[in-house]
């Protein structure tokens, strides 16, 4: 994807506009705030507590992969500036992952925590899904600048490379709540899309890996 | 349950169940959804529904023990919009969007196999060879979700009947229809198609085993398996099949779709038990459909979906863990 210098400019122009930060986290909010309309007037269909489980899900799912394409985008594009709208697109996944296992939490089981742990145990899917929640937490606990800091940028950055598992665990949930009517058809789409994000990483990793193994047999030869 | 029946219940006529008014501000609403979901970003937002428009169809209310639960019947809108029809799509919505395209008539249902007069009936005479019945039953989802459904039919027994089974008939096989150029879900792979369902003669033979032709005091919506389904209130709902077009009298326990698909997970019997799980979810519970708010707590499931006091006889001494 490379663009023409005149549209990268335009590009490079709206990212960096200072309206874009405010104009994407209004963005965001939106589909949080058509389910809570939605709940209110009843015009979530029959199961309206089902319908904002599964809203919620997709839309974490959907912020997830927002935040995976961020990296690959600055290059595929040339514009570095879109690192600047990474971190919240990391935490508005955090937050829509926080409402689905509340809404699940709340509607589905009551708020029952003994049925709670019981359901996690029992399904696989609920507990890949709580464990990919859970470890999200940590991620978006050590969002700001300070934690960065504290933690050292070299350590920071191996606790966030959690994010990869983190998104095959989310497919996983995804796959295996859809395998009861064996409907993989927005499964595979969401797969085929972390496949391609976390594949050119690995892409790159590897190449990366291979230069600097290169470089190192060049210097033991010389 | 253990209630007198006729205990001066006097169960809503089918035009009131969702008032005029609720229905009117659900649409006005649904308009509104659709005009601000045009703006920002799609939500999967699901059709509020539409409530059966279909022909009257009349019935006497029917005097077959346990027919007539007390509780409220579910509003049609969300009877009518919120179903599993995997022929029209897996999703919810989906019948509701795409049944239009069923033709309900010419219609006929042959009956096979294992009888002395096998037959093939047109719709008319089906709804004709017996006096209809109103029956208000629970439905209890194999996927943890319930609602109470006013049918209009008559017992499967009247038809079985009139085509004299013979010693060999053991077990009924539904087959529903699979038309592709009716049916777009046909294209996936779901399940293997056509979708058949089975029992054993004596669960077939029980008075609440409904053959319906109707709900809410109208003949069947398409999405809800016009022109005729199967009713068995006691067993999960995917073990009535829709849209009949042929019932086979067999000696061997037929297949069945689901079990055929995830034989781990679904078996023959199917009854609704709250002590066996799925194995991959309780059935202990059960979302009534429409009940409460959001936050309405779920209510317990019943032994054969309230049902036990008819059709437990039926599985005296069988080990419902194994049979399943």
């Amino acid at each position: 994807m490379v663009l023409s210098d005149v549209t990268r400019a335009a590009a490079q122009a709206i990212v960096r506009h200072r309206a874009a930060k405010p104009a994407l986290f209004v963005a965001a909010l939106l589909p949080l705030a058509l389910l809570v309309a939605g709940a209110v007037n009843h015009t979530l269909g029959a199961n309206p507590a089902e319908t904002l489980i599964r809203s919620l899900g997709d839309w974490t799912l959907r912020f997830l992969c927002l935040t995976l394409a961020i990296t690959p985008l600055r290059q595929w594009t040339g514009l570095p500036a879109l690192a600047r709208w990474r971190r919240m697109l990391g935490l508005f996944t955090a937050f829509y992952a926080t409402l689905h296992f509340s809404a699940y939490a709340v509607f589905d089981m009551g708020l029952a925590w003994p049925d709670i742990v019981r359901d996690v145990a029992k399904r696989p899917f609920i507990l890949v899904g709580t464990a990919a929640f859970l470890l999200l937490l940590p991620l978006a606990a050590t969002s700001f600048d300070r934690a960065i800091q504290w933690l050292g940028a070299a350590r920071w950055q191996r606790l966030h490379r959690a994010v990869y598992g983190i998104a095959l665990l989310a497919i996983l949930h995804f796959f295996w709540m859809r395998a009861g009517k064996r409907n993989f058809g927005e499964v595979a789409v969401y797969a085929a899309i972390v496949a391609l994000l976390l594949g050119w990483r690995l892409v790159k990793a590897t190449r990366g890996a291979r230069y600097f193994m290169k470089l190192g047999s060049h210097s033991a030869k010389g | 349950m253990l209630l007198p029946r006729n205990r001066g219940f006097v169960h809503p006529i089918a035009s009131e169940i969702t008032p005029q008014a609720v229905f009117n501000a659900r649409r006005r609403w649904l308009a509104a959804a659709a005009a601000l979901a045009a703006l920002g970003p799609r939500v999967a937002w699901p059709q509020a529904g539409t409530v059966a428009k279909g022909a009257p169809l009349p019935a006497a209310r029917s005097s077959v023990p346990g027919a007539f639960t007390m509780e409220k019947a579910t509003a049609s809108a969300d009877a009518t919009s919120y179903n599993n029809f995997y022929e029209f799509g897996t999703d919810k919505s989906d019948p509701a969007r795409h049944a239009h395209t069923l033709k309900t008539r010419p219609w006929t249902v042959s009956i096979e196999g294992e009888v002395r007069k096998p037959a093939t009936f047109g719709i008319d005479d089906l709804l004709k060879l017996a006096p209809m019945e109103e029956r208000v039953y629970r439905l209890r989802c194999v996927e943890g979700w319930s609602m109470v459904i006013p049918w209009v039919g008559y017992s499967l027994s009247e038809l079985i009947r009139k085509v004299e089974p013979t010693g060999n008939a053991k077990y009924l096989q539904f087959v529903t229809l699979a038309d592709r150029a009716q049916m777009p879900g046909l294209r996936s792979s779901v399940l293997d198609w056509p979708y058949v369902e089975g029992l054993r003669i004596d669960e077939a033979m029980q008075p609440l085993t409904l053959l319906a032709f109707g709900m809410y005091g109208q003949v069947l919506p398409n999405q809800n398996g016009a022109p005729l389904r199967l009713v068995v209130p006691w067993k999960y709902g995917f073990k009535s099949g829709k849209s009949l077009v042929r019932i086979r009298f067999v000696e061997q326990q037929p297949t069945t779709s689901w079990s055929l698909a995830a034989p781990q997970e679904y078996g023959f019997y199917s009854n609704v038990n709250p002590k066996v799980d799925h194995p991959r979810w309780s059935q202990a519970t059960e979302r009534r459909i429409g009940e409460g708010d959001l936050f309405a707590k779920k209510r317990p499931t019943l032994m054969f979906n309230g049902y036990e006091a008819q059709v437990g006889s039926l599985y005296a001494g069988m080990d419902l863990n194994k049979w399943f």
